[in-house]
């Protein structure tokens, strides 16, 4: 069972350079922004993983995170391109890996206090009040005309990569489907790791966890901070790939569709969420063209998911999950 | 006065209209085991989960190893020495028996903060727990998962991870319930043994084994402890005969 899954891994993960050289053998670009769509939904999804799969911490304003990130490539770009200052003097910046390191840090900051309250609280309550966070911060971008308010953030042009020229849709394929490898490493290590083994504990059985000595909530801080981190990295390429950013990245529909995607694909799986978000865009694209109403599908697999798969499609695919 | 290890007192706990703990006061010391018997709804969990920390009390205070530990969490009390099992089995259900115990291991060594290296090929983590299996004999239930685990199974284990804390005292709620003669036995053996580690407050219905094992007995009636003694003290005590053994006076 665990060869089979491996085996399922392997498969996914070729998946998307599979389609991507095809695409660019046979000069479909669009095809190229396809996948490179599913790896950056999918690494978003590895972020919240951290949080909803291993934790069990089903958080409801993970787009907080991406919004965040999604904006800090923004407004350092602009910034760069006007040559003003962001603040204190600091200028902006289209170098993708400042911008990237910029997003993780401040999607780091912006998580530690909203998970020191919002982890006080569990079940529902934890839902509804990251909930409330995110939306705070909707509004707030929602409000400020300085980066466009309502109507979002465009880049001019795609944020650079040394050595590369990212603007070509191939090249930025491989740097995001790079990272995508490094959040899956990162998260398997996690997951074996001790602290790995008290978050699962965590979200097995708090009460035990405590009785041997680790607090679970400073554990789920962590997990939380570390989950908002990975997502907010994956917000700042998809900034980069839509070169546009606006409100609608830090909306519930974005937290639910990240939910939706670990849901699909098999949750506290290594690889639910890259499954959930091929699963998700291959829907949204092959739906998407027929009818406004493809979520309506997405949610009948959904229901289907729940009630029969509850591994989601890693699970239907690869049987149930091996422990130690 | 010998000195103590835990103490507790004046503790008052009330749910709703029901006190549950109502000033009680009692200490361990040093090498002992000290019985805690009463009534079912006597409320003898409801003060081993205050003095682990699962519950906070209204009124009283706590002492461990002579720090007033009243105030502090659950977690910060097992980190200085302080192990507790169940009565009712609680186990991370998923993990197998030897990783329930390599987490009171990491717990130990306070290394939860470490990020990449697989536990399971980390032998500082599995040797400890896999001694701690065999000291209670479940090593050759190690990699099955807790959920799976007979009912005994799962009290050895309760066990199995209090000894991987290393602790200065043990609470052990009716760690017997449901463990059949022939565990029962093994296990009083075992605890036997045990107190030269550290002092156990022991909470059982098992009259055979508290008189076989305890120093001291406390009965608690109504939140209330109504006397401590030695065993023969207890057994011959007639407010206990008349509130606990169920004789008449
Ligand atoms: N969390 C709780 N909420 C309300 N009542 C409780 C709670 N825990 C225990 N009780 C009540 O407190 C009393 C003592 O319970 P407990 O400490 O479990 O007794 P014992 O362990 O001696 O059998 C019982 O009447 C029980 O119903
Ligand atoms: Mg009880």
């Amino acid at each position: 069972m665990a060869a089979r899954e491996t085996t399922v891994n392997v498969l996914l993960v070729l998946l998307l350079p599979a389609v991507a050289l095809t695409a660019l053998f046979i000069g479909e670009a669009f095809y190229i922004t396809l996948a490179t769509r599913i790896a950056i939904l999918a690494l978003a999804a590895v972020g919240l993983n951290i949080a909803l799969g291993l934790g069990g911490l089903v958080s409801f304003g993970h787009a907080a995170f991406f919004g965040l990130g999604g904006y800090v490539a923004g407004v350092l770009a602009t910034h760069a391109f006007n040559m003003e200052p962001v603040a204190l003097g600091l200028p902006g910046t289209t170098d993708m890996p400042v911008i990237w390191l910029a997003a993780i840090l401040l999607c780091g900051l912006v998580a530690l206090p909203i998970g020191l309250v919002s982890l006080r609280t569990s079940g529902v309550y934890f839902i509804m009040i990251t909930l409330a966070f995110a939306q705070m911060i909707y509004y707030f971008a929602i409000s400020w005309p300085a980066y466009g308010g309502e109507d979002g953030l465009s880049l001019s042009m795609r944020n650079g990569f040394p050595g590369l020229n990212t603007a070509r849709p191939f090249p930025y394929f491989i740097v995001v489907f790079v990272l995508l490898l490094a959040g899956l490493f990162l998260f398997h290590r996690l997951q074996a790791s001790r602290f790995g083994a008290a978050l699962e504990a965590a979200r097995q059985n708090p009460a035990r966890l405590a009785a041997t000595g680790i607090s679970p909530f400073a554990i789920r801080l962590v997990a939380f901070v570390l989950s908002a981190m990975i997502t907010g990295l994956a917000g700042a390429l998809f900034a980069d790939l839509n070169r546009f950013v606006s409100p609608s990245m830090l909306s519930w529909h974005m937290s639910g569709e990240l939910i939706v995607l670990i849901i699909l694909g098999g949750k506290s799986r290594l690889f639910g969420p890259l499954a959930g978000a091929a699963l998700y865009v291959l829907f949204e694209y092959a739906l998407g063209g027929l009818t406004e109403r493809w979520q309506l599908f997405l949610g009948l697999v959904l229901l289907a998911v729940v009630f029969f798969a509850r591994g989601g499609l890693i699970g239907l695919l690869a049987g149930r999950p091996r422990h130690g | 006065m010998a000195e103590r290890v835990l103490e507790v007192k004046d503790l008052e706990k009330s749910f709703g209209a029901l006190k549950a703990t109502n000033g009680a006061s009692l200490d361990l010391r040093p090498g002992e085991i000290h019985a805690l018997i009463g009534p079912n709804g006597a409320g003898k969990s409801t003060l081993i989960n205050q003095i682990s920390g699962a519950l906070a009390p209204d009124a009283g205070s706590i002492r461990f190893l002579g720090t007033d530990i009243t105030m502090l969490d659950t977690a910060r009390r097992a980190r200085m020495g302080l192990a507790r099992t169940f009565q009712i089995s609680s186990l991370a259900q998923e993990f197998s028996a030897l990783r329930n115990v390599m987490l009171a291991v990491q717990a130990r060594q306070g290394t939860s903060l470490r990020f990449f290296r697989p536990v399971m090929r980390d032998a500082s983590l599995t040797e400890p727990a896999m001694r701690m299996l065999s000291r209670v004999g479940l090593a050759g239930r190690a990699n099955v998962p807790a959920a799976a685990l007979s009912h005994g199974e799962r009290r050895q284990l309760e066990i199995a991870v209090a000894l991987a804390m290393e602790p200065k005292a043990f609470l052990l709620d009716e760690p017997m319930a449901g463990m059949g003669p022939e565990g029962s036995k093994a296990l009083t053996g075992f605890l036997h043994g045990l107190r030269q580690e550290a002092p156990i407050l022991l909470v059982e219905h098992d009259m055979d084994a508290v008189f076989a094992l305890a120093d001291r007995v406390s009965v608690l009636v109504y939140g209330r402890i109504i006397a401590t003694g030695s065993v023969s003290e207890i057994r011959n005590d007639p407010e206990v005969r008349r509130a606990y053994l169920g004789e008449p006076a």
